[in-house]
This record gives structure tokens, C-alpha cells and sequence, in this order.
């Protein structure tokens, strides 16, 4: 955040959205000040506050990597009354954006390890970022595995580019819905039985995951059956938050602001922080 | 810095004027059975003879107040499209807080930590602070619900303050406690302090011994951890507890706080306004989670923010500056001093745990 007033927003107007599914639309926005475009820099795994003025702002990762800077893309589910209004939006609208927020995934510690990502819904929104990044700097990392679930195929959001990252032979992509669905040519099956099928090998890897609560506790099950140890999972948290900047008091886990000391933690910088996630 | 000078009682009123003179000055005045920080008039006498009911936290923070302005206007050339215009709007104009006592003042050196930060600074409530100066006055002798020598205060302690006052037979000891102060204290109405110095140490020494023995509160900081996981203890101690927010918003160091918008036609406010943590609301997510789903969980965090994760982050400082509000004014009677002592109780009672 370059900004002197942490709570001004960049004004930034919206070039195009995609519908995901029925209740996540993706919005690709670039920043109205070309000099604080270009100045703009992030780490995966960062957020940024959207601003729709009048009703309010919310927070949501930056899903588009650092490599790819023609647009900054958030993917936002309806859930509330922000969100709402968002959904609202079309190209050409204004937002605030107050970017980059939070700490970000450790890409460089991860240089040269295996890499199993695992996302449930709109929890796949951060490992995006990440993905891209990594298959951007390829070289970098060893195996990319993504495991990406839904409830149904029709809550499978960047349904565009699952094509791409199917057929390519850098990346291992399996998805999963919950139940049969007719023409569903994937696996069926919750997330972390069909991670215990997949069976990744924990050496040298580390999991990075994100997804609904229930999700994730039982994939953390799967990851530890696995041998994956504390240190070699990676997550990011969702909070609701006001300022983003540490202040407000809405966010913190004990002495620890999932705003600014967050959102991404491992397992085991988790499991030292007092139980109220 | 040891400025101190004497300012006969006689000339407090002409001292208030010539305050009244360069900035806007706010004073404890009696409004209903309520003492409370109002602009000064020289009509209506001051209430120094007793802590005001709400502490001077909002001259500085206040309950609401607007962070940025935005308009938005129809493009002429194409209807469809609307421009949108947002600027900030930081306040302005200079103040003196006259009369507070030392536990409020000391109040915004717990925000000053967060709010005027390295690497963080909130320009809104900086510009107010910088602008503001705050003439304190040191309490004559304990009220029953006071615990500022717990949290490493007392009834004399000037942090915070740029004047500290203290009543003395035929009016007061003005000590600057910063150049801001100095400033003040640099009046013509002012004379040398000389005997009236030793008075003021005496009436000083004489309001600490008004206070009972202190508490180390320190291992709250552990216990507090310790006990985070024990629920049951959570609720024995929040059961009385009516989520009312009382406590939250008559505290001098509870700085939790909401933005929201306010629009009104093509235009609109993002405003800031007080919070209360105590609230269910608080941490509701729009999927409906809660992290802090009873107010047994939001209580722990109220007292675990003050006495444990504070001080962790802050060298050790409490979030607690002790004035005893909170106490006086639960209308359930929910006494943190009680919870903090009982947190402390409780690990003592079990050594072999450690916090995790």
C-alpha cells in the first residue's frame, strides 16, 4: 500500500466480468491512474478490499498473478450485501480498490518442491493465483498437481480455462464433484477421498489448500494420513474484515490480524495460534 | 521537561478564556446526572469534582466520523456512462481537552501505538491528535472503582497529557509534560511555583495512598492463553454479561471500530464509527460462520485483546488504562478486574499447563 490514507481506494474501472456460475462472477479491473497501474506490484496470494460506493467494501484475493498484469482479477460469490452489489456491476463501472493487503504464499521457499494444490468452490479463487504463477515461472518448481472440487459441475467457476490446464502435460488437473452429474466425464467424490486415491507423495512437496471450513478440516485429515507434516501445508483464511490494515478488531486469532499477519499461514504456524478460526 | 508553575484558582477562569482563544476547548460539564466533555462556556460552570461519566476518547476518535466523500456524475456526452469522483476528508481545526482525568489521557497512548505507527498511520485520528492538547487533572483520591495502579498507572500519571494539573490549597500546579504544554503553561496568568511545588507532591502522594495495594496483573498475559480453550471457564465468567456494549463504548482504550456507507442520491459517505466487539453481529461472516459465535468467546477476546494479546504485541503495555468505567456502568455487574484475576487463579491452580 503506497497510499498515505490506507483507507483511500485506488478508483479503478471494471474492462470486463465472467459469469463463473450462478453466484460467483469474476470482475477484471485496472486501476484509473496509468502511473499507479504500472507501479503496482504483489505477492500470490494477497487481497485488496472492492469498493462499491454507497454500499460498502469487502475483501477478496487478487486471482490474477503478478505475472499477468494487463488487469487485476477478483472473483467474488454473492454472499452478502457488498457482494451483492458487485454482482450488480458490468464493464465499464467504477470500484475502489485498496490493494495489496495481507502477506502473500511462500513462492520462493516452494522453488523446487513438488506442488499438490487442493480447492473446494470459491476457495479455488487464491490457488489461481498461485497456479498461474508457478506455471508463468515453471522452471521454478517441480510436479503441479491441482485437485480442484465443486458441488456440482455447475459450481465449477474458470470453467474456461479447465480445458487448458486438463490437456496440459506440465500439470496433473483432476476435478470432482460431490455427486453424478449427466455428462460429467471427471472424478466423483468428496475432495479428500479423492486426494487419498490420488495419493501425492509428500516428499519434497508441499499442499496448498483453500476451501469451505468442513472441506478442509478433512483434507487436513487426508494430507497428515498422507505424511504431509504441518510445515509442508499451506492455507489461506477468510475473516470478516473492516479496515484491512490491522486496526478494526474484527479479524484477529489472539495477538495474530488475519489481515495484516495473514491470510496465508501453514498448518503449522496455525497450531500456534489460540483455537478460534 | 519540569516546567511547573502556579496558577491561582482565581485565574483559572481567564487561563480557560485565553485557551478558548487559539483553539476549541472541551471541558467536563454536568448534563443531566452525566459529567461529559462539552465546548467551553463561560457560563456554565466545570465539574472537576468527579471523573466525567464518558471518557475524552471522542475529541480525539470520535464515535462517527466521515473518511471519505464520493460523487458520482452523469458523463454529458454519454448518459450511460458515470463518472465517480472520492476524496478524503481529514478533519481539521486544533482542540484543548481541559479537566480529563489521568486514566482517560492515558487512553490514547494504547491508540497511539496502533494508530500512529511506523509503517501504520491512521491520518485521521493523527491529524486529531496532533492538534490536540490535553490538560490533565490528577485525581485527590480513588474512587471505588478505580484500578489505574494495576496497568502501571496512578492518580498523577502525566503520559499522555501535555499539562498535568493538580489541585493545591488556593488553585493549581500546572506542570508541562511537553513542549505543546510548555506552551500553555508560558501564561502571564501563571505565577512561579515555589512552595506550591511540595503541595503538589504532598496531594499527589496523598491520592496513591487513597488506593488500595495493586495487582500484578502481568501473568494475565499467560493465563489469559491458557485458559482459551476452557469454555467452561469463559462462560462462568461471561454469564452475567448482557452484550449491552456499555463497557466497549465508555472505554478510553477500545478503538474497535466499523465503515460503512452512506449514500444519499449520487452521493455518499464512508464513514467510521465506534464498534462493539461484545456484539454477535461483530464477526459474523456472510456465509454465517462466527468465529465468535457466544458472547463467552467475544468476552475472552475483549479481555484477552486488553490484558494477553495487547501486551504481547506492545512490550508488555496493557490496553487498560484502569478509570474503572466499565465497572461502574455494566448494568449486569460485570467486573474485569474479577476476570483477570480469576484467569490468574486459574493457571496458578494448574501449573502444569502451559499456554499454547
Amino acid at each position: 500500500m503506497t497510499s498515505l490514507n490506507p483507507y483511500l481506494p485506488d478508483m479503478a474501472t471494471i474492462l470486463e466480468t465472467v459469469q463463473e456460475t450462478h453466484n460467483i462472477k469474476t470482475f477484471r479491473v485496472r486501476l484509473d491512474n496509468p502511473a499507479r497501474m504500472a507501479a503496482f506490484t504483489f505477492q500470490p496470494g494477497q487481497v485488496g478490499q472492492l469498493s462499491v460506493f454507497g454500499v460498502g467494501e469487502s475483501t477478496f484475493v487478487i486471482n490474477s498473478p503478478p505475472t499477468r498484469m494487463d488487469y487485476l482479477q477478483f472473483s467474488v460469490m454473492r454472499a452478502g450485501e457488498v457482494t451483492a452489489a458487485l454482482h450488480g456491476l458490468v464493464a465499464g463501472d467504477k470500484v475502489g480498490v485498496r490493494a495489496p493487503l495481507g502477506n502473500h504464499f511462500p513462492c520462493e521457499s516452494m522453488k523446487g518442491k513438488d506442488i499438490v494444490f487442493i480447492g473446494g468452490g470459491i476457495g479455488m479463487a487464491p490457488l489461481r493465483t498461485l497456479l498461474l504463477y508457478m506455471l508463468d515461472n515453471r522452471a521454478d518448481y517441480g510436479s503441479i498437481t491441482l485437485l480442484y472440487g465443486a458441488r456440482s459441475p455447475d459450481d465449477m467457476a474458470f470453467k474456461a480455462e479447465l480445458p487448458e490446464w486438463l490437456s496440459r502435460k506440465d500439470m496433473n488437473t483432476v476435478l470432482t464433484i460431490d455427486r453424478e452429474a449427466p455428462g460429467w466425464e471427471h472424478k466423483v467424490g468428496l475432495i479428500p477421498n479423492v486426494l487419498r486415491e490420488l495419493a501425492p507423495s509428500p516428499e519434497k512437496a508441499v499442499a496448498v489448500t483453500c476451501g469451505p471450513p468442513i472441506m478442509i478440516k478433512f483434507t487436513l485429515q487426508a494430507l497428515k494420513e498422507l505424511g504431509f507434516g504441518d510445515e509442508q501445508i499451506v492455507t489461506t483464511l477468510e475473516k470478516r474484515m473492516k479496515c484491512g490494515v490491522g486496526l478494526c478488531g474484527r479479524c484477529n486469532i489472539g495477538d495474530k490480524y488475519v489481515c495484516v499477519d495473514g491470510p496465508v499461514f501453514t498448518c503449522a504456524e496455525l497450531k500456534t495460534l489460540p483455537n478460534e478460526l | 521537561m519540569e516546567t511547573a508553575r502556579f496558577l491561582p484558582e482565581s485565574s483559572l477562569t481567564g487561563w480557560l478564556a485565553e485557551l478558548a482563544s487559539s483553539a476549541d476547548l472541551l471541558v467536563p460539564r454536568r448534563v443531566g446526572d452525566a459529567v461529559v466533555f462539552a465546548p467551553y462556556d463561560p457560563a456554565v460552570p466545570l465539574e472537576l469534582s468527579r471523573d466525567a461519566t464518558t471518557p475524552p476518547k471522542a475529541c480525539v476518535f470520535p464515535a462517527c466520523e466521515e473518511l471519505l466523500r464520493y460523487v458520482r456524475t452523469k458523463d454529458a456526452d454519454d448518459p450511460s456512462r458515470t463518472g465517480l469522483t472520492v476524496e478524503e476528508t481529514l478533519p481539521t481545526g486544533s482542540r484543548v481537552v481541559f479537566g480529563s482525568r489521568p486514566c482517560g489521557t492515558r487512553g490514547f497512548t494504547v491508540y497511539d501505538r496502533v494508530f500512529d505507527a511506523e509503517g501504520l498511520r491512521d491520518p485521521y485520528y493523527a491529524a486529531r491528535r496532533a492538534a490536540t492538547a490535553f490538560v490533565t487533572l490528577a485525581c485527590r483520591e480513588a474512587g471505588n472503582a478505580c484500578f489505574c495502579h494495576w496497568v502501571g498507572s496512578g492518580p498523577a500519571d502525566a503520559q499522555g497529557s501535555d499539562v498535568l494539573l493538580t489541585q493545591v490549597p488556593g488553585g493549581y500546579v500546572a506542570q508541562a509534560v511537553t513542549d505543546k504544554g510548555a506552551a500553555l503553561v508560558r501564561s502571564p496568568l501563571m505565577a512561579p511555583v515555589g512552595k506550591h511545588e511540595g503541595e503538589a507532591r504532598a496531594a499527589q502522594a496523598k491520592a496513591l495512598e487513597s488506593l488500595d495495594s495493586a495487582q500484578d496483573v502481568s501473568p494475565a498475559r499467560e493465563a489469559l492463553l491458557a485458559a482459551f480453550d476452557d469454555m467452561d471457564f469463559w462462560t462462568r465468567m461471561s454469564a452475567k454479561c448482557i452484550s449491552c456494549g456499555a463497557c466497549t463504548y465508555l472505554c478510553p482504550t477500545c478503538y474497535c471500530f466499523n465503515v460503512t456507507d452512506e449514500a444519499q442520491g449520487n452521493e455518499g459517505s464512508r464513514l467510521r464509527t465506534w464498534d462493539n466487539c461484545m456484539s454477535h453481529q461483530f464477526t459474523l461472516e456472510a456465509s454465517g460462520h462466527n468465529p465468535r459465535p457466544t458472547k463467552a468467546h467475544r468476552l475472552k477476546n475483549r479481555v484477552g485483546h486488553k490484558f494477553s494479546y495487547y501486551p504481547g504485541i506492545h512490550g508488555g503495555a496493557i490496553a487498560c488504562c484502569g478509570c474503572g468505567r466499565c465497572i461502574k456502568s455494566c448494568p449486569a455487574g460485570v467486573d474485569i478486574r474479577e476476570i483477570v484475576l480469576a484467569a490468574m487463579e486459574r493457571a496458578s491452580a494448574r501449573p502444569q499447563e502451559q499456554a499454547s
